[in-house]
């Protein structure tokens, strides 16, 4: 190995970076075991308070409940896709990639221009097109977004990655900066109006709502696209790969796995993953702008946070309360904060998760990725 | 590439000594400071030439030029009085006199190219004020390489103290404590600003220290994000704080910001008998005197900085960033060490987010976004992080940058190209371009400390066997 001047470089320390911060929580855990008592309460009684306000909120009106429930699902879903892509490269570079968001958001400008300029599509089209339009966009977003992520990778974190660990975060926030004027110098810095190509009649009704048919197409598409990654992960060869580079990246290269081409990969799929997103994004929200990206990418992230970093149904699960609770603090009548607050909710949650349990929802944080 | 472009440039170098008739191994047999005054001399003549072609030439320009000339050469090194030496603050010294004379020359000086001219004292106003944060970030991320996405929260926290405590906010109190310029009858809060600089430090302090406590146990990226999530709240709360929970409480007056704010001042007794301005707001060269206060503000920052650094505190912020474990083990207190240095960070930008909002008149909740945190960060890591003379550097240019520099440079182009480009609007594309470019090329700044340098180029602080937890 040689670092960028051409000196060989040190090896990295034996170390299991990830396998050591769970220990050291359980001994901290165990030292403050007073202090542990007090934040189970806290967090106990702060649930409680959460559950009977969603229970009042129910009781008063209970269709207008499920309307917003259905929205907050629809939100996770795509929370998920975007919070996905946080994860897999957190688990295998232990990098905060700040540019994912505004990749996700590159995928929507995509995914806005493939179904205005190529497609044409004006408000609700017939099915045929609109299918049509939204395959190929789904397969040109994925695409593009794949790979403008590996080129990322390529040019602004590989350089890094002997480096102190800050200046990789350093150059994704930079990167950040530079997609979002990217789009700024492509499609100008208002929003783009995406026509509402998808139907919105009536799926099934319960309680007296409809969950209408733009919300289930948003899921249709992920959870096969989550199938996919998880078979990916678990079942393929590359999938092994990349579990074994993100648990030692030096073990795996004396394993003869190509670590370089592996991580290359995985910022591939979580490109991947983020287009897709992109394009539910512009489908269902139906406008998409160059800081769209970023508010979504924190918020994707703190999902990833939330079900345990690096842990993928930990993400899925993560997006989806954080989609719910977005839903249900905007749309809920009875002594709900609002829009307003939105952001510094996701915040505390952020906040109050890394600080009392760093592992997540989901228990100890596994360093495959899986 | 950067490579290349050196080899080009000292091949070309190179052939122009030989003209001269100084072949290679006669040169390196010159005196060191020779060889320097003449290399100076090369580069002053080039940018004179740039200037005189491209820019709009003045005569001062040979006077800036023999002065940068005097400070390239390192001849003052053994300058001693009454055997004292004073070399080193002989820099120093000249760059305080040319800023502290800055608006009496400003309208002699030349235009340079691209750039065009040098930058109004508004505006070095704000690179001073913007100097003041990024010293002030410098604790936190150049010191104690602690990585802090949410400085603007300090800054907000600053702005918001001044807002509260010398304008009409809190209309049912009346006190007033030594403000300037009250008309009668004013109610709120009106402390002296000099005062509110201070509380608004010491607030900001306890802020930082309050976001501090919880969160500075994580590890860098996770506290990155941390702050970053304060960051985005604090500001958040500025903008609905107009009807907190409901109770109709009025704290920051929502979107519509406070304003007016008083300006600084030092009263009429003052004014009269010791001829310092009564009431900035009013004096007759406005500018002038807030830029003349903030160089004091900067002059203070830096002296702390530079004390500090060097204090029991200081080394033991640098140890903890070179290396944790070994710090820990030599008996440095993690957590209180880290603590402090976001204490004091945050004290600087709260200082400096006080006087902006006394400048500015207002504090405003659209001023403090995500974007001003990475604009700060950019100033500290472009500089040189833990570089004083560095940081400085980054700020007052970026700053400049963005208040007139960006504009002029996009002027130039598009007369120059007949383009139609906004530049200003890629001001954060920009300096994400240079933080990216900075990071890959040239990690530890444009003037790097030495030390911060070498840990850059062996990867000192790799990552930490474990998570250490002392107190």
């Amino acid at each position: 190995m040689q670092d960028r001047r051409g000196r060989p470089r040190l090896p990295r320390r034996p170390s299991q970076p990830v396998a050591t911060h769970a220990e050291t929580d359980t001994r901290i855990r165990l030292r403050r075991s007073p202090t542990s008592y007090l934040t189970t309460a806290a967090a106990t009684i702060l649930l409680g308070l959460l559950v009977a306000w969603l229970v009042v909120n129910l009781v008063k009106s209970p269709s207008y409940f499920f309307t917003i429930s259905f929205i907050g699902l629809t939100n996770g879903a795509v929370y998920a896709l975007v919070a996905l892509g946080y994860t897999l490269v957190y688990g295998i570079l232990e990098l905060i990639n700040f540019a994912h968001g505004d990749v996700f958001m590159l995928g929507g400008m995509f995914s806005a221009t493939m179904i205005i300029s190529v497609f044409n599509l004006s408000a609700h089209p017939s099915t045929g097109p609109m299918i049509a339009a939204i395959v190929v966009s789904l397969a040109v977003a994925m695409a593009a977004c794949g790979v403008i992520n590996a080129t990322i990778e390529r040019v602004a974190y590989r350089p890094l990655r002997g480096a102190p660990r800050l200046a990789p975060l350093i150059t994704a926030i930079g990167m950040s900066f530079i997609l979002q004027d990217v789009a700024i110098a492509w499609k100008g810095p208002s929003y783009i109006a995406v026509p509402q190509i998808l139907p919105t009649g009536r799926v099934f009704t319960i309680g007296g709502t409809h969950y209408t048919w733009d919300k289930f197409i948003v899921v249709v598409i992920t959870v096969p696209v989550l199938i996919a990654l998880m078979w990916l992960v678990q079942k393929t060869r590359q999938g092994k790969a990349m579990r074994a580079t993100a648990q030692d990246r030096d073990a795996a290269a004396m394993m003869g796995i190509n670590v370089d081409r592996t991580i290359s990969f995985t910022f591939l799929i979580a490109g991947a993953l983020a287009g897709a997103a992109g394009l539910l994004y512009a489908l269902y929200f139906g406008q998409v702008r160059y800081d769209t990206g970023f508010q979504l990418g924190l918020i994707a992230f703190t999902a990833a946070v939330l079900g345990g970093i690096g842990n993928l149904p930990g993400a899925v699960l993560g997006a989806l309360c954080i989609g719910f609770i977005q839903a249900f603090n905007e749309g809920l009548r009875w002594h709900s904060p609002g829009s307003d607050w939105t952001q510094s909710i996701v915040f505390s949650i952020l906040i109050l998760i890394l600080v009392f349990r760093p592992e997540g929802l989901l228990g100890e944080r596994t360093p495959e990725g899986a | 590439m950067r490579l290349r472009i050196r080899g080009v440039v000292s091949a070309a170098w190179w052939r122009a000594l030989a003209a001269v008739g100084l072949p290679q191994e006669r040169w390196r047999a010159l005196p060191k400071l020779r060889r320097r005054a003449v290399v100076a001399a090369v580069w002053l003549a080039i940018g004179l030439i740039l200037v005189a072609l491209f820019g709009v030439w003045r005569t001062s320009a040979l006077v800036i030029a023999v002065v940068v000339y005097l400070l390239a050469l390192p001849w003052y090194r053994r300058l001693t009085i009454r055997g004292k030496p004073i070399g080193p603050w002989v820099p120093t010294a000249a760059i305080l006199v040319i800023a502290i004379t800055y608006p009496y020359y400003i309208g002699d000086l030349p235009q340079l190219p691209i750039f065009g001219p040098f930058p109004q004292l508004s505006t070095m106003v704000v690179m001073m004020i913007f100097t003041m944060m990024a010293l002030g970030l410098n604790f936190v991320v150049g010191y104690a390489g602690l990585l802090d996405l949410g400085y603007v929260a300090f800054y907000a926290m600053g702005a918001y103290m001044a807002g509260w405590f010398a304008s009409n906010q809190f209309a049912k109190q009346n006190v007033d404590f030594g403000a300037v310029g009250l008309y009668k009858g004013a109610t709120g809060f009106h402390f002296s600003i000099w005062l509110v600089l201070l509380m608004a430090g010491v607030a900001t302090a306890v802020v930082g220290v309050l976001i501090g406590l919880p969160t500075l146990r994580l590890r860098g990226d996770y506290l990155a994000i941390v702050t970053l999530g304060f960051g985005e709240i604090l500001p958040q709360i500025a903008r609905n704080g107009d009807n907190l929970f409901g109770t109709g409480f009025n704290l920051t007056n929502g979107t519509g910001g406070i304003t007016p704010i008083d300006g600084p001042g030092f009263g009429n007794w003052a004014g009269q008998h010791l001829h310092l301005p009564a009431n900035y707001l009013t004096a007759t060269n406005l500018d002038r005197v807030f830029f003349w206060t903030s160089l004091v503000l900067v002059l203070i920052t830096v002296f702390c900085s530079a004390r500090l650094r060097d204090s029991r505190l200081g080394r033991a912020w640098i140890a903890i960033r070179e290396d944790e474990v070994a710090a820990a083990a030599m008996g440095v207190p993690l957590m209180r060490t880290k603590t402090w240095a976001y204490a004091t960070g945050a004290f600087f930008g709260g200082v400096a987010g006080a006087y902006y909002a006394s400048y500015k008149s207002g504090a405003f909740p659209d001023d403090f976004f995500f974007q001003i945190s990475v604009f700060i960060l950019c100033m500290v890591i472009l500089g040189g992080m833990g570089n004083i003379w560095g940081v400085i550097f980054g700020a007052c240019f970026l700053a400049y940058l963005d208040r007139e520099g960006l504009a002029n440079v996009g002027a130039w182009i598009n007369g120059h190209f007949g383009t139609h480009l906004d530049v200003p609007l890629y001001e954060f594309g920009i300096f994400g371009a240079i933080l990216v470019i900075v990071m890959l090329f040239r990690p530890e700044g444009l003037i790097p400390s030495s030390r911060v340098a070498e840990e850059f180029h062996e990867g000192v602080h790799d990552e930490p066997l474990y998570d250490v937890v002392t107190e």
